[in-house]
């Protein structure tokens, strides 16, 4: 198991390495950077004093090296203008639009955005597995065809449309604003219990918003999954002896059809924290996505790089749980073979 | 062994006159005969048609792509005309009895009159003021796809009167019509991505499958890699890199390449194994030795045995770029005006404050939900369908 671990984990240098050079490509796309649009928009203005700060700023950020060598001393593999300063060595970068280092600009964003992905990925668990396992044992039942319902339109309906009215509804008929992380009245506040029970209720309909897609589609994989054990004859032997029906579901079917739902929970998580990204755009929620909507617009580089890779290594994260839960389940990924999905 | 009368196996029984043939088990009914020489297209139409609500769901999507050619003589108005005694004016219900007296649909005109309290204007409906609604009518004029001048309408506004079947926007643009012209650049924005995707995909899965090895190895990783990634802040990104000062059409273009460059990685992947198990089929065999080249192998004896299963995929990933575009065009890092899609048109429901005062802002989501609705029912069918001889 720890050799496992070991190598899933070693495995992902290589994808991160990728991963950032994709990044900082996507940052460096659009012409020219922050400060030099600034130069030319001060040149054209015929102000000329302040360009000597913003070209020793230049050189400061390194944005007058060539590509390759900008990414190295991004990532901190190679000495910038004071040493190897970079994100490897904590220094997450200079925020130019608020005029702030970047860790300064998000660092209050992060812990609210993992607690929402969690609470997302907790939040599909905890729905969709008793609904797919009642759908499937009781399946045609009235209660099936409910779910089923339900699923497809959860499935289809996307989920910023999903945020945006539930917003407008809250809105007219409750005349209260869901957005937003807490009560008003809590903000700037000292933390206390009232404050974060405030929190509590504010990340429901977020967590719902985001994680209904993915907890309709995990219904009908579970569902699908266990109706195929179900009707295998290790069940009718099981059920010949005279075993109950409760003890048989969970010794038997119910282990072989968790395996692909762990499985998928891995799939899911780039779309959810997509999802997450957008929702918390519509809901106005502190994450970071705000931040990335913001610093695209104005080509903050190095605060949108930061947190698209951000993003991207939460994601990471999060398929390397699932990973390691499944080689828990399931010994025969542990020990090098494949799971039969 | 003799049997006594009585017994119960002692009765006449039947024997049938006509000769034995020998062959019976294996003549065709005139049914099967059908089934075994139809193409496979035809026995893909037929399992598709059992599936009800992807039929439905097909028709109701040639309807709304019905707009997509022929917006202009759909809508009222054009997408960008503007009524400037009618900002934010509510949508005019069609009536067809006035004071008891049947008198065809027609709206009832609007009344303007300042509210001093919120300071804004209120629309009142004037009950005197019958506008009956035109059909095959000339209204405004318009360029029919930017070239041809016309005025020729389905149906237009009484002379001098309004239609806002959908309210106005907070410039006096008729939401009705810009939905209808939206289609146009919204439902045409998932065919041209998932183009793109398909080819993107064919390439690398094609490359990947057949030739295996390093080449194999090194796709899976970027495939792999690729499908980590979260979708729509990339999609956010590259598309604030498209420059400021591109026209609306090459934002469009821009916007369908960002929107197939990430969508390929599932379709390759579909491709390879297919192709892996395909391409040790006899026949493919058979080609190679006969000379074939690896191109024609693969166009030409592999492809035409899952080109099905790449459209009933290439269809469920439809209206994942028609939401995409939506919320780009939504955050403004998208489409902007002039050009009108959907996801524009949303735009002005950024403000919820707003949206609360003029709920009719919230127009676009039916269409869009009821569309991605479809597309996705439309595609479980097609998947069912894709494999018809299972």
């Amino acid at each position: 198991m720890a050799f496992y671990v070991l190598r899933r984990i070693l495995t992902m240098i290589p994808t991160l390495l990728v991963i950032s050079l994709l990044t900082f490509i996507i940052i460096e796309l659009p012409a020219g950077d922050y400060i030099s649009n600034q130069i030319a928009a001060l040149r054209a203005a015929g102000e000329s004093a302040s360009i000597a700060k913003l070209e020793f700023m230049r050189s400061e950020f390194a944005l007058d090296r060539p590509f390759l060598e900008r990414y190295l001393i991004w990532i901190g593999f190679w000495p910038g203008p004071h040493g190897f300063d970079g994100l490897i060595q904590g220094n997450w970068g200079w925020s130019f639009e608020y005029d702030k280092p970047v860790a300064e600009v998000v660092g209050p964003t992060l812990p609210l955005t993992i607690v929402l992905n969690t609470a997302t990925i907790l939040f599909v668990y905890v729905v969709s597995f008793p609904i797919g396992i009642y759908s499937a044992t009781r399946q045609y039942s009235w209660g099936d065809y409910g779910f089923t319902l339900v699923g497809y339109i959860g499935l289809a309906t996307p989920n910023f449309l999903l945020g945006l009215i539930l917003l407008y509804f809250s809105n007219r008929w409750f005349g209260l604003s869901i957005g937003g992380l807490m009560d008003p009245q809590y903000i700037g506040e000292p933390w206390s219990v009232a404050k974060a029970l405030s929190i509590l209720a504010h990340l429901i309909v977020p967590t719902i918003v985001i994680g209904t897609a993915g907890t309709a589609a995990m219904i009908r994989r579970l569902r699908a999954n266990l109706l195929d054990e179900l009707h295998k004859q290790y069940v009718t032997t099981a059920r010949a002896k005279g075993m109950r029906e409760a003890r048989l579901l969970l010794k038997y079917p119910l282990r072989m059809a968790l395996n692909p739902f762990i499985a998928d929970i891995g799939n899911l998580i780039p779309s959810l924290v997509s999802g997450s990204v957008i929702v918390s755009v519509v809901l106005n929620l502190p994450t970071v996505g705000p931040v990335l909507l913001n610093a695209l617009q104005s080509q903050d580089q190095f605060l949108s790089g930061f947190v698209l890779l951000f993003v991207a290594i939460l994601t990471l994260f999060g398929m390397l749980v699932s990973d390691l839960l499944l080689a828990v389940l399931d010994p025969r990924i542990r020990l090098g073979g494949k799971a039969p999905s | 062994m003799t049997v006594k009368g009585g017994d119960p196996l002692d009765r006449d029984h039947y024997v049938n006159p006509e000769p034995f043939n020998p062959t019976a088990a294996e003549t065709l009914s005139p049914e099967q005969e059908r089934y075994y020489q139809a193409s496979q297209w035809k026995i893909m139409w037929w399992k598709f048609r059992r599936h009800k609500l992807a039929v439905w769901s097909g028709a109701i999507l040639i309807l709304f792509y019905l707009a997509v050619p022929f917006a202009e003589l759909i809508a009222p108005y054009t997408a960008n005309e503007r009524s400037n005694d009618h900002l934010y004016s509510p949508p005019q219900a069609v009536h067809f009895f006035h004071e008891g007296r049947f008198a065809g649909p027609f709206v009832y005109g609007l009344e303007a009159s300042v509210d001093l309290e919120t300071v804004r204007w209120v629309f009142t409906e004037d009950r005197t003021d019958v506008q009956p609604i035109r059909f095959f009518c000339f209204g405004s004029q318009y360029k029919f796809w930017g070239l041809i001048d016309g005025s020729f309408r389905l149906f237009c506004p009484a002379e001098g009167g309004t239609l806002f079947l959908l309210g106005t926007d907070r410039l006096g643009r008729d939401v009705f019509s810009g939905l209808v012209y939206g289609a146009r650049l919204s439902l045409t924005v998932g065919l041209v991505g998932v183009t793109i995707s398909i080819v993107l995909g064919l390439f690398f899965g094609g490359i990947a499958g057949f030739f295996g090895g390093i080449i194999d190895s090194l796709v899976q990783r970027v495939i792999e890699i690729l499908r980590s990634l979260p979708e729509l802040p990339l999609w956010m990104a590259l598309s604030a890199a498209l420059p400021v000062t591109w026209s609306p059409v090459w934002i469009y273009l821009g916007i369908t390449v960002i929107l197939g460059l990430l969508d390929w990685p599932g379709l390759a992947r579909a491709v390879r194994s297919k192709l892996l198990a395909l391409r040790e089929e006899e026949y493919a065999r058979a080609a190679t030795l006969m000379g074939a080249t690896p191109s024609r192998v693969i166009r030409k004896h592999l492809l035409p045995g899952f080109t099905s299963h790449i459209i009933a995929s290439a269809s469920l990933s439809i209206p994942a770029m028609i939401l995409g575009e939506t919320a780009l065009s939504y955050l403004n890092l998208g489409l902007r005006r002039p050009a009108v899609s959907w996801g524009v048109l949303l735009n002005e429901a950024q403000d919820i404050s707003v949206v609360v005062v003029y709920p009719w802002l919230m127009a676009p989501v039916v269409p869009i939900i009821i569309v991605v609705l479809a597309f996705n029912f439309l595609g479980d069918g097609l998947r069912d369908a894709a494999d018809p001889y299972k």
